[in-house]
């Protein structure tokens, strides 16, 4: 993996910095992991351990081998120098923020409509498809989706009022 | 004799006509997902799974192993063809898989690929067959303590034996153990560590959290490196096949071999990508062919893919017997008996009879239909794989949304899912270790009980986990597993011979 970041020379955050950023993001969240293992508290009640008491320890942990993470990232030597060109990031991007929409609208328009607009808006514009071709497949796949969950497993999926207005 | 008679009784079950239909689909589903990108076994599976809550338990987990079977087929397939692992314990067979197609012998490869599969996980469920009701025999006896002992070596297994940095792993693994504890606590009914959000009450599901960390991490992973199918073209015709199956016995004893190797590194929680790279490591140093590894050896696709289907099919051993999985998926598969009312563990050979030995004649069906599917099927598959990732990359999306909400039916957790899909994404190129946090947010509950009823047991003393022979020599594998770096690394030195470099090379 190491070695798609060390070619053509681009530029990008670097592998130390986002090391060093995750391990702390760690310590945080096992600071507050200790934090809400003290609030329903950590030691020994009348029924035994008290609820806080195995994950006051897990926080204690996550904490110690974080810290030892972040001083290792910081004095290793080889580290790859990029963790990502900023191109490559831009096509994660690219795939995390309209995920992160279609999300977001799930619960408004419901997941199938939702759904026609990802598979559509990603390849006529990742995949220079032209757009009634991607409104073909994209409405087969939900169709598909439709028949196969609704009517063959009888699992029901969010819908929203286009669903409604059709009776469906 | 009583296991041949069970068997004979899940075989009835399974060859139930909606059984072996459920089977193929099974199998059909899982070679898809083993090709594609971004869909692997365990996410597969977590996303298929609520398609199963209104089943009976025993189709349920028919469907879903042989989804798990058909995945481990489909790595194959794209490693041969495409020099693309579709899944990470078949990288071991594109050494010499695709040179294999680039020469034009796709179809030997495909063919020695698919039949050492088979023929590791059948060698892996005769072991199932014959050790899983003893070793579940022996697990009644285990108290509280035991059972976290348990938990304690499998989890230690993946500190020492894993290839990422062992801190590294530690902080996954307790990081699923605190998403696990979040919200009721079985024990005291209290709530704990949802600071008030309504949302957390239930915790965070473990489904919810493989969808997200596998599928979406993976897509992410795709995009930043821009892969670009090329594939070889596939064809497999019958004289193929058996001129290949003709040639396959002169390797028995690399097949053998890495039977061993594969239902070792199977049962110990390592699974099956270090198997099928030390199975392809030491075929390439005992054989005769050693020197032309890498340049189109027949040799050299047998040995990984045996490994990798007997490890792939062992990881279901521990989990069946102890209740504790092998692998990620055997985890997936293991929440699924829990959210169908079984408890996993030695009672279930007791109790759910029928379950497990239909479970058990599955695996040997699911696999023989398996062989026979591929076979037939690999232009199909190739084809699939032709499909542009512009196209199939936001179905993928879309299908894990889907999975993660039908879990619980709430659009919170299809957040919590990209959530964890952009962590998974970072912790992956941070060098963290995912497997072992599925495994901790899935057993979480279970070792933490264990832990706790044993101390109470003990009045808080940690001695509980040295109190007998039994318990203390668990504990003690467990450490020197945890240990097993440093203790390789002493041993190295004592013997004053070999260079350090070669520790940690596997």
């Amino acid at each position: 993996m190491s070695e798609g970041t060390q070619h053509s020379g681009g530029t990008g955050p670097s592998h130390r910095a986002v090391e060093i950023g995750t391990a702390a993001a760690m310590i945080a969240l096992g600071l507050i992991v200790i934090a809400g293992s003290w609030q329903v508290g950590i030691g020994w009640g009348a029924e035994g351990p008290k609820s806080g008491f195995f994950p006051f320890y897990l926080g204690i942990i996550i904490v110690g081998a974080s810290l030892f993470n972040l001083i290792q990232a910081s004095l290793e030597r080889d580290l790859p120098v990029l963790f990502a060109e900023w191109a490559q990031l831009r096509q994660v991007l690219a795939v995390i923020i309209p995920t992160a929409v279609y999300v977001g609208a799930i619960p408004w328009i419901g997941i199938y409509i939702a759904s026609l607009a990802l598979i559509a808006l990603f390849m006529v514009w990742l995949g220079g498809y032209r757009i009634t071709y991607s409104l073909m497949v994209s409405a087969g796949v939900v169709i598909a989706t439709y028949l196969t969950f609704e009517k063959w497993f009888l699992v029901p999926l969010p819908k929203g009022p286009l669903e409604e207005l059709l009776g469906l | 004799m009583e296991e041949v008679v069970n068997l004979f009784h899940g075989f009835a079950v399974v060859i139930q006509p909606f059984n072996l239909l459920l089977m193929v689909v099974g199998i059909l589903l899982g070679v898809i997902i083993g090709v594609l990108p971004g869909l692997g076994g365990a996410n597969g599976v977590a996303i298929l799974l609520p398609l199963t809550f209104s089943m009976s338990p025993t189709s349920a987990i028919i469907m879903l192993s042989c989804i798990y079977w058909g995945a481990l087929f489909g790595g194959a397939i794209t490693s041969v063809l495409f020099n693309i692992p579709g899944e990470p314990w078949s990288v071991a067979t594109t050494f010499d898989g695709h040179p294999m197609a680039q020469q034009g012998k796709a179809g030997e490869a495909l063919t020695a690929a698919f039949t050492s599969s088979f023929v590791g996980a059948l060698f892996a469920v005769i072991m199932i067959t014959l050790v899983a009701p003893l070793v579940a025999k022996f697990a009644l006896q285990f108290g509280p303590a035991e059972k976290f002992a348990v938990f304690f070596l499998a989890f230690c297994s993946f500190i020492g034996l894993g290839k990422e940095p062992p801190m590294k792993t530690i902080v996954a693994m307790m990081i699923g153990f605190a998403l696990a504890a979040v919200g009721l606590d079985s024990v005291t009914g209290q709530l704990r560590l949802t600071f008030g959000v309504t949302e957390l009450l239930n915790g965070f599901d473990f489904l919810v959290a493989v969808i997200g960390l596998f599928g979406i991490g993976e897509i992410l992973l795709t995009m930043e490196e821009g892969l670009s199918f090329k594939g070889k073209a596939a064809g497999i015709n019958p004289k193929v096949v058996l001129q290949t199956w003709m040639e396959l016995p002169r390797y028995w004893v690399t097949s053998l071999r890495s039977c061993v190797i594969g239902c070792w590194m199977g049962i110990s929680p390592a699974g099956a990508t270090p198997a099928s790279f030390m199975s392809y490591g030491i075929a390439k140093r005992v054989s005769t062919k050693g020197h032309n590894f890498g340049k189109g050896e027949i040799e050299g696709v047998v040995a990984p893919e045996t490994a990798a289907h007997a490890a792939g099919t062992a990881a279901l051993l521990p989990m069946l017997s102890l209740g504790v999985p092998g692998s990620p998926t055997a985890a997936v598969l293991l929440g699924g008996l829990l959210i169908w009312g079984l408890q996993p563990g030695p009672l279930l050979f007791v109790e759910q009879k029928e379950f497990v030995w239909g479970l058990i004649a599955s695996m040997y069906l699911g696999n023989l239909v398996g062989l026979l599917v591929v076979l037939t099927c690999v232009p199909l598959f190739a084809a699939i794989l032709r499909i542009p990732f512009s196209i199939i990359g936001p179905i993928i999306l879309v299908f894990c949304a889907i999975g993660a909400y039908t879990v619980h039916n709430s659009t919170f957790d299809v957040v919590m899912m990209l959530v964890f899909g952009v962590i998974g994404y970072v912790l992956k190129k941070c060098n963290y270790p995912l497997a072992p946090m599925v495994l901790a947010i899935v057993l979480g509950d279970k070792a933490e009980e264990a832990f706790r009823q044993s101390l109470l047991a003990s009045q808080g003393s940690l001695g509980i986990f040295f109190s007998n022979a039994l318990v203390s020599s668990i504990m003690v594998l467990g450490l020197i597993a945890l240990f097993w770096p440093m203790i390789q690394n002493g041993w190295t030195r004592l013997r004053g011979s070999n260079s350090p470099a070669r520790s940690g090379s596997l």
